[in-house]
């Protein structure tokens, strides 16, 4: 089933790697992340009007939301002096509150420096460790590693250590717009926004971004993921900077917020994903979580506030999909989801690959049996998500140039207005959603998983979705040739889709039905003990896990392909 | 891609000069500098040259202008004050010369079709909500323009041409929007809300339209006070529910911009909806109204779309119903009002 695409060979655009705005600012990491820390604890008590008894108020918060954190979801990653640094803040307070015949500014003063070691603190742990030598080793631990499995599982025999056969190119297929994004990003500032659906996202596209020949990104990685020392060591190789999803105070989130915004202007290609956490439905990410995508747009205002106004200052924002037939996580993403839904509940982080098992049985299974992924890099945009051409500049929909400097421009002078910049984060977000519908490829496995679930329903009208995850798996059977009916009308619509650019597909899609349908059977989340679809000795189909392949199935939604059934 | 220097005195933009336009531009030339854009020559040139614009006195700080480069060239703030029906168009005549740094505050209460190319009203029957546009929506949807608002609320030309006291609601998701076009227009005798829900505001703004051609109606027939009320307060319960359904807040429809404007409109002579009902009522017939009206009553139209749009919303609007049925299918106006009589209303407000 191997399938005909391109596989480039792309050469390095910075071949120097002194010329990494990452290296540049892990050299300068020190007095980056003093900027960074400043200009929180600035942001900070702007936004508390330098009043004492509000910064205070704040101060207490995160305190006691601290103090509750160590205490009720410690992570091997945090450091031992946790309960010590917030003892330490919480006498400094006492101390301000109790002594005596202080004037207000006295106060303000004190708060201020609490004010000021928290927001360090945080920079401090924020801040990635990027190290050349590192990255170099990581890369080719990567590549190497995943190829030699990749070998060893195709070819057969005792030499297949050494095959050079496949590579793993042949496994990830990767597609779109890659050359712009080269000529982009070695012009001016790149932020990546890929969907997310497994913890194998922050590996992958890392490696996909060296393939390109592209400098490191930067990245936001859950700080859950540093808890576990290997993957601590490939992400801080790969530029990862660290998000700490229990922290929600005020001081953090500014302070990363600033990181994110600083390491933009400071020239850094950035990644988020901007779902924030991994899609736990399986849906294409529909509400992006806009805090760090706003830091895109605030680091391009401040690129035409200092008159940065060729592309060197300019910021593109390029989506790019993931796909895979499987995810390792899918059973306790779904259930997550499936707990969450209709109510925002704090939950504690699940890691499925929490072992080092675990990890290589995954990785084995992975290459052994053909199961593909596939990344497509989008058409860039600017933060406004106008989509630009090849030398940066930004279109409207008549293909006119405009100049997105415009955008920020009051009374002929840039200004700086948050209210505006917030629509213009939610725009963007829009924008960036529609892009993942349009790039996302559509595998056979999507295809048949999609189907089954939607005749499913379809025979179940009555049954809300709950009570129709609910259905026993041994009542549910679909007649072999209606199966088949329903796929070709869905691939159909896909088709018609796909020539109004509103979708793509993976080259499989082109196979004969039959031969489709059997692989995408194959390939539907294959190494799960219980199989999405299982076909039966008549031919029928049938599933061992309906909220599996409730899972797999939302791959499609969002495109009213519904609407045939 | 020129991006202008900032001045002290700001021109300000008015694209067309109908009644609604003219006052406005009035009103903005107490203040600022004020181009006018007018589509026919000689009214250009009479604005120009006499200070007039098809008879009605301009304030001495207006020209006029038949370009629209010009246009956008000068102003970095444009009001478009023109009819639903040309305004995709005029939009689109524009649309070439729009920046991003432009604002635009349009005062239009209709709805644009955004179908497919053949398509029209006649042959599609039914319409969701991504085929509606409100006037905002065609904005962003032509131009590149994006602080975009909508100016909304009881503004009758002619009370607005006398200097009678008045309010207007500015709306839109940019407060920079609302405090310029607060800043422009406010005066002793003019007071200017804000509201972040724009499309709840064009709704209502939409919507009204429909309740005045009944409330004409009812008075044409001579039905009285008692009448009226019901006719604004069941009125305003189901522009609530075709608001909700379209996108907009019910804190809108409460606001100057629904109720307040539904109030003035539903009471006034001056108004062009209320003239097509009251005449409907006196016997005459649509095309002769349409005939021998000036300017356009933009409540027919509405009528048109939202019963399409009906069509594929799960719920009843019956006030809108009827009336299309009164203006486009024969219906007597006094069975359309025993119908709404004997229609069951259990509850008198079921949405609060």
């Amino acid at each position: 089933m191997e399938e005909k695409y391109i596989k480039h060979r792309y050469e390095p655009i910075h071949p120097s790697k002194e010329e990494w705005p990452v290296v540049k600012l892990a050299r300068e990491r020190k007095d980056f992340v003093k900027k960074v820390s400043g200009l929180a604890e600035e942001k900070v008590l702007s936004i508390t009007a330098h009043n004492p008894d509000i910064l205070k108020e704040e101060l207490e918060t995160t305190l006691y939301r601290e103090k509750l954190r160590i205490k009720q979801n410690p992570w091997v990653v945090d450091p031992d002096d946790e309960a010590t640094f917030w003892g330490d803040v919480k006498s400094a307070l006492v101390q301000i509150s109790t002594e005596g015949g202080k004037s207000k500014k006295e106060k303000l003063e004190g708060y201020k420096a609490i004010l000021n070691r928290i927001t360090s603190r945080y920079a401090e742990e924020i801040a990635s460790n990027f190290k050349h030598s590192h990255y170099k080793f990581t890369r080719s631990v990567v590549t190497f590693g995943f190829s030699r499995l990749l070998n060893a599982a195709r070819v057969k025999g005792f030499k297949s250590i050494f095959s050079n056969q496949y590579t793993l190119q042949d496994k990830i297929q990767i597609t779109g717009e890659t050359d712009q994004l080269r000529d982009l990003a070695s012009k001016g500032t790149v932020v990546m926004v890929p969907t997310h659906f497994s913890n194998l996202d922050s590996i992958l596209i890392g490696w996909v971004i060296s393939v390109l020949g592209l400098p490191p990104f930067i990245y936001g990685a859950g700080l859950n993921l540093f808890n576990i020392s290997i993957f601590a060591y490939f992400m801080n190789s790969l530029g990862a900077y660290k998000v700490d999803r229990r922290k929600k105070n005020l001081m953090y989130l500014e302070t990363l917020k600033t990181y994110s915004k600083e390491a933009i202007q400071f020239g850094c290609h950035s990644l988020f994903f901007p779902g924030g956490t991994r899609s736990r439905s399986g849906m294409i990410e529909s509400k992006l979580k806009l805090g760090l995508l706003s830091t895109a747009i605030e680091a391009q205002r401040a690129n035409f506030q200092n008159g940065l106004n060729d592309i060197g200052g300019k910021v593109f924002i390029v989506p790019v999909t993931i796909n895979y037939h499987f995810v390792l996580e899918a059973p306790s993403l779904i259930r997550d989801h499936l707990s969450i839904t209709g109510q925002e509940r704090y939950y504690q982080e699940n890691d499925e690959f929490s072992n080092s098992y675990k990890i290589s049985k995954f990785l084995i299974k992975f290459f052994t049996k053909g199961s593909d992924i596939s990344v497509s890099v989008g058409k860039a945009m600017d933060v406004l998500g106008n989509y630009v051409d090849k030398d940066g500049n930004s279109l409207d929909k008549k293909g006119r140039q405009i100049n997105t400097r415009d955008y920020f421009i009051t009374d002929g002078e840039v200004s700086v207005d948050h209210q505006r910049e917030e629509e213009y984060t939610y725009m963007l977000g829009k924008r960036i959603v529609e892009e993942f519908h349009k790039i996302n490829r559509v595998f056979n496995s999507h295809l048949v998983a999609f189907t089954a679930f939607e005749l499913i329903k379809k025979k179940n009208k009555k049954l809300d979705l709950f009570d129709l995850l609910r259905l026993p798996e041994e009542d549910i059977s679909i007649d072999f040739q209606e199966f088949k009916g329903a796929c070709e009308m869905v691939l159909k619509k896909i088709l018609e889709l796909k020539s109004q650019g509103l979708i793509n597909t993976a080259p499989h899609l082109s196979q004969p039905m039959d031969e489709l349908m059997k692989q995408g059977i194959e390939n539907v989340g294959m190494y799960h003990a219980k199989r999405p679809i299982v076909q039966g000795k008549s031919g029928d189909i049938g599933t061992d896990d309906m909220s599996l392949l409730y899972f797999y199935h939302n791959r499609l939604t969002g495109y009213g392909l519904e609407k045939l059934f | 891609m020129d991006s202008k220097s900032s001045s002290k005195t700001k021109t300000v933009g008015v694209i067309g000069v109908g009644s609604f336009g003219t006052a406005i531009a009035n009103m903005l030339a107490s203040k600022n500098p004020v181009m006018v854009y007018a589509r026919k020559p000689e009214v250009v040139e009479e604005i120009n040259l006499q200070h007039t614009a098809q008879g009605k006195a301009l304030n001495e700080n207006i020209v006029a202008s038949l370009d629209p480069e010009e246009l956008c060239k000068t102003c970095d703030i444009l009001f478009f004050m023109v009819p639903s029906s040309g305004f995709q168009e005029v939009v689109r005549n524009f649309a070439p010369f729009l920046f991003p740094y432009h604002l635009i505050i349009h005062g239009t209460k209709g709805l644009c079709l955004n179908l497919k190319e053949g398509e029209t009203l006649d042959t599609v029957q039914k319409i969701g909500r991504n085929q509606l546009l409100t006037m905002s929506e065609v904005i962003l949807h032509e131009t590149v323009a994006v602080r975009v608002g909508c100016l909304a609320g009881p503004n009758l030309s002619k009370e607005l041409t006398l200097g009678q006291p008045a309010a207007t609601v500015i709306a839109s998701k940019y407060n920079e929007v609302i405090l310029e076009g607060q800043s422009l227009l406010r005066s002793e005798k003019f007071q200017v809300y804000g509201n972040s829900d724009i499309i709840g505001v064009e709704i209502s703004g939409v919507l009204k339209n429909i309740i005045a051609i009944a409330s004409g109606a009812l008075a044409g027939l001579g039905l009285g006070e008692n009448a009226k009320g019901l006719l604004i307060s069941r009125g305003m319960v189901e522009m609530i529910h075709l608001g909700n359904a379209l996108g907009g807040s019910i804190k809108s429809v409460m606001g100057l911009a629904g109720i307040g404007d539904l109030v003035a409109t539903c009471n006034s002579v001056h108004s062009r909806n209320f003239t097509v009902g009251y005449r409907l009522a006196k016997g005459d017939t649509l095309e002769q109204i349409m005939g021998d009206m000036e300017e356009v009553a933009e409540g027919i139209n509405t009528v048109r779309v939202m019963k399409a749009f009906l069509e594929t919303a799960e719920l009843r609007a019956p006030i809108t119903e009827n009336l299309y049925r009164v203006l486009f299918e024969d219906l007597e106006i006094e069975e359309a009002l025993q119908f709404l009589m004997k229609y069951p209303f259990n509850v008198d407000v079921d949405f609060v």
